[in-house]
């Protein structure tokens, strides 16, 4: 089923070099991670020396190379998030889940991330779980938003 | 067909977030079952700009503003405004510490002391659709360029306005283009940068997803101006909103002739190309996003050869920032002169003599009105904070206003009354930037601020130059030993020492404001420095390792009867105490979580 998938990535792009890291970014929305085996197909594919692209899949933020959660948590900490109290709202969140940024839980439900701010500034402090966006999240209501998973 | 209201919901990025689109359905239901859907339209909108009241609304053509709305909100709002034609009070904007709402958005202070060119489609359009642009004069500059203005004329009407680069620099963009046409070349390039990634910065987010066509627009013309067929966007991976409404645009504008060949039958085709970032902050910079563009690791190089000279494929390229395309529609439509008679100085001899038109800035932080505004240049600081932004939250006291990212500083107090301009904000040691304005308040710690960006620029530095990657890291490093009391007074002159180093030795821009934060905290909050290194004080209550948090027995008690609420959330078990009694913080269980604080409804937690 990986394979179908980047297969039809890989036709919706011109195949030139330059075209690589749309390629990924596609495969990453898809897959949420980018196997091995599918740098390497992607690297054959677009002709681009695999050593490329590993330094591009681990230079650019929005590629992982392991797998994240089914629904990938992202604490933004952003300047008017982080004034907000946003470190303290990632740290309720480890604690909530037992892991730290960066993991994923045992059970592959979710997986903590921090990104640089999602524009959202009014709304600060801001998580993303999955595609939702919680806005004003208060430190008490943390293990409130998780358990709607 | 006409209608006799519109009902303009804002669909920007917050508003939806706090379910903007479900109370968009509402409305419609509403409308329906009451038989009104002949007379009344609900319109989705790009971002109004008020965004610390969202989601809301905007009744048209009588300006009606309707904010904060809930869902459940919506059936009794139709029945009473479009039934009974009576305004429902407690939807209307009241400003803080008054009593009385303003009913009309064009009364509200937020609205009221702005000018808006960037952003004067905003809330008024439906982004997703070309025509409501047209109909708004969109298209009709290209149309005077292409039928009656030379390339030079073009070039010579933009540099006359005065207009410099939104995204940061300041460049003037009348002798960028000029430099760039002139560049003998079988190819060039125009490049629109979308690839925002100051935090606490959404400014191009908003004016693309507000009003794209004024940026493809403005690329247009510019790619007329320096004979470019070929141009690319690189937004933000992070923006899905803004990059879906552009590729709509896009598709748009194609059908329409607008962008393709023989464009309004003339010589002249242009095509644009969206590309994603993909989470690098130094794709900001224009050569890391060239190289990014050509699918390569995002990192600068040495600019001896400018990338208006050979930038993208080695060819001579003219990147602009989406504010500053979106302003080129306008100044044409109006002239020069009507652009240069708002903002600062003068620029008829010299293109850096003063700051014309307008900027937008996105105001977060601890104020009251966070949003998106656009303001004259030359406005005051204290004008924007305190009339706009209707002051501090919570009534607290104002300490700061960061300006420009992780490359521009902090000002403080003092300098309030400081007009917005590229030049004043750069003596003061901060930037214009790209319109990132956060402003802190009283308990936000100097040096912990300073840290935070420095932690920003240290982890995004691309490695690819020493000064940046190793300055950076030893400087974070005395900052973590300062926030955790152990710094010492040889470790503020060290800190200025090295800010001083990497200012001046980085490769490219990122690396050599990245000291800026620091620089001016130093500046400007050397006390609080001080504090920290001889007193092991935080005096913004913020930095875990020197502040303690206690529960006030007389408040426990006598307000909150001992609740016992901060005891059941506290994640370490560190309250001690039961209903009805006081409560204790054993400190050494204590983790500094700060939860308890908040939960505390009594004002009974104090930080020391």
């Amino acid at each position: 089923m990986d394979a179908q998938a980047v297969e039809t990535i890989l036709q919706n792009h011109p195949k030139d070099p330059s075209s690589i890291i749309q390629v990924l970014l596609d495969i990453q929305n898809e897959l949420y991670y980018l196997p091995r085996e599918v740098l390497e197909h992607v690297s054959k594919s677009l002709n681009v020396p695999l050593s490329r692209t590993y330094s591009l899949a681990t230079f650019y933020k929005a590629f992982s190379l392991k797998p994240k959660g089914k629904y990938p948590i992202a604490v933004c900490t952003g300047t008017a998030c982080h004034v907000q109290g946003a470190v303290r709202i990632l740290e309720q969140i480890e604690r909530e889940l037992s892991i730290k940024e960066g993991e994923t839980t045992p059970d592959k439900k979710f997986s903590v991330e921090t990104v640089r701010c999602l524009g959202c500034c009014g709304l600060a402090p801001v998580v993303t779980v999955g595609k939702n966006l919680h806005g004003k999240v208060p430190m008490a209501k943390v293990s409130k938003i998780l358990k709607q998973y | 067909m006409a209608y006799r209201t519109y009902l303009m919901v804002c669909a920007g990025t917050g508003c939806v977030a706090n379910q903007s689109m479900k109370i968009k359905d509402k409305l419609e239901s509403e409308i329906r079952k009451r038989g009104l859907q002949d007379e009344v339209s609900v319109v989705t909108t790009g971002c109004n700009g008020f965004c610390a009241v969202g989601p809301l609304m905007v009744v048209q053509p009588d300006g009606i503003f309707y904010q904060l709305l809930k869902e459940t909100d919506i059936p009794f709002l139709v029945e009473e405004h479009f039934v009974k034609g009576r305004l429902v009070k407690e939807l209307l904007y009241t400003p803080p510490r008054e009593k009385a709402p303003i009913p009309k958005m064009s009364d509200i202070p937020f609205f009221a002391d702005q000018t808006l060119i960037v952003l004067r489609n905003r809330g008024l359009i439906n982004p997703e659709n070309i025509d409501e642009y047209i109909a708004r004069g969109g298209y009709q500059a290209l149309a005077k360029v292409l039928t009656l203005m030379t390339p030079d004329q073009v070039i010579q009407e933009i540099k006359a306005s005065g207009l410099r680069g939104r995204g940061g620099g300041g460049f003037p963009t009348g002798i960028k283009w000029e430099t760039c046409k002139n560049v003998p070349s079988d190819t060039h390039y125009v490049i629109c940068n979308a690839d925002e990634g100051d935090p606490g910065a959404f400014m191009d987010r908003s004016t693309i997803e507000s009003d794209p066509h004024a940026v493809i627009e403005g690329m247009l013309i510019g790619a007329y101006a320096i004979g470019s067929r070929e141009g690319y966007v690189y937004i933000r991976n992070e923006y899905p909103i803004a990059l879906e409404r552009l590729q709509v645009a896009i598709k748009q504008a194609r059908e329409y002739g607008l962008l393709g060949q023989k464009i309004f039958n003339k010589d002249f085709d242009f095509e644009i190309r969206i590309v994603r970032g993909a989470g690098a902050f130094v794709c900001g910079e224009s050569t890391a996003l060239m190289a990014s563009i050509e699918g390569r690791p995002g990192e600068p190089r040495a600019k001896y050869v400018h990338t208006v000279e050979r930038g993208l494929w080695d060819k001579p390229t003219c990147l602009n920032n989406v504010e500053t395309w979106a302003n080129v529609p306008q100044i044409i439509e109006k002239g020069a002169g009507w652009f240069s008679s708002i903002g600062t100085g003068d620029v008829t001899s010299d293109a850096w003599g003063g700051s014309k038109g307008t900027k937008v800035f996105s105001l977060a932080g601890k104020v009251n009105n966070t949003g998106l505004i656009e303001v004259p240049m030359g406005i005051t600081l204290r004008k924007i904070i305190f009339d706009i932004g209707g002051g501090i939250k919570d009534g607290k006291k104002f300490k700061a206003v960061q300006t420009g990212g992780p490359s521009g500083g902090f000002i403080p107090e003092s300098l309030l009354d400081l007009p917005v301009d590229y030049e004043e904000l750069t003596k003061v040691g901060s930037m214009m930037g790209s319109g990132g304005m956060v402003v802190a308040d009283e308990n936000n710690c100097m040096v912990d601020m300073a840290k935070y960006f420095l932690a920003f620029t240290q982890a995004e530095s691309c490695g690819k130059c020493v000064p940046c990657r190793e300055g950076t890291k030893r400087m974070l490093d005395i900052l973590e030993k300062i926030t955790v009391g152990k710094g010492t007074e040889e470790d503020l002159v060290l800190l200025e020492e090295l800010s001083n180093m990497v200012v001046e030795s980085s490769l490219c821009a990122l690396g050599g404001s990245a000291p800026n934060p620091v620089l001016t905290t130093l500046k400007y909050f050397r006390e609080e420095y001080e504090a920290h290194v001889k007193d092991k004080h935080c005096p913004g209550h913020s930095c875990r390792e020197l502040i303690q948090y206690i529960i006030d027995p007389e408040l426990c008690l006598g307000k909150g009867h001992g609740c016992h609420v901060c005891a059941k959330n506290c994640p370490d078990g560190a309250i001690v105490g039961e209903t009805k009694q006081v409560h204790t913080i054993d400190v050494m269980k204590c983790g500094k979580c700060g939860i308890c604080y908040d939960v505390c409804k009594f004002d009974a937690i104090h930080i020391e």
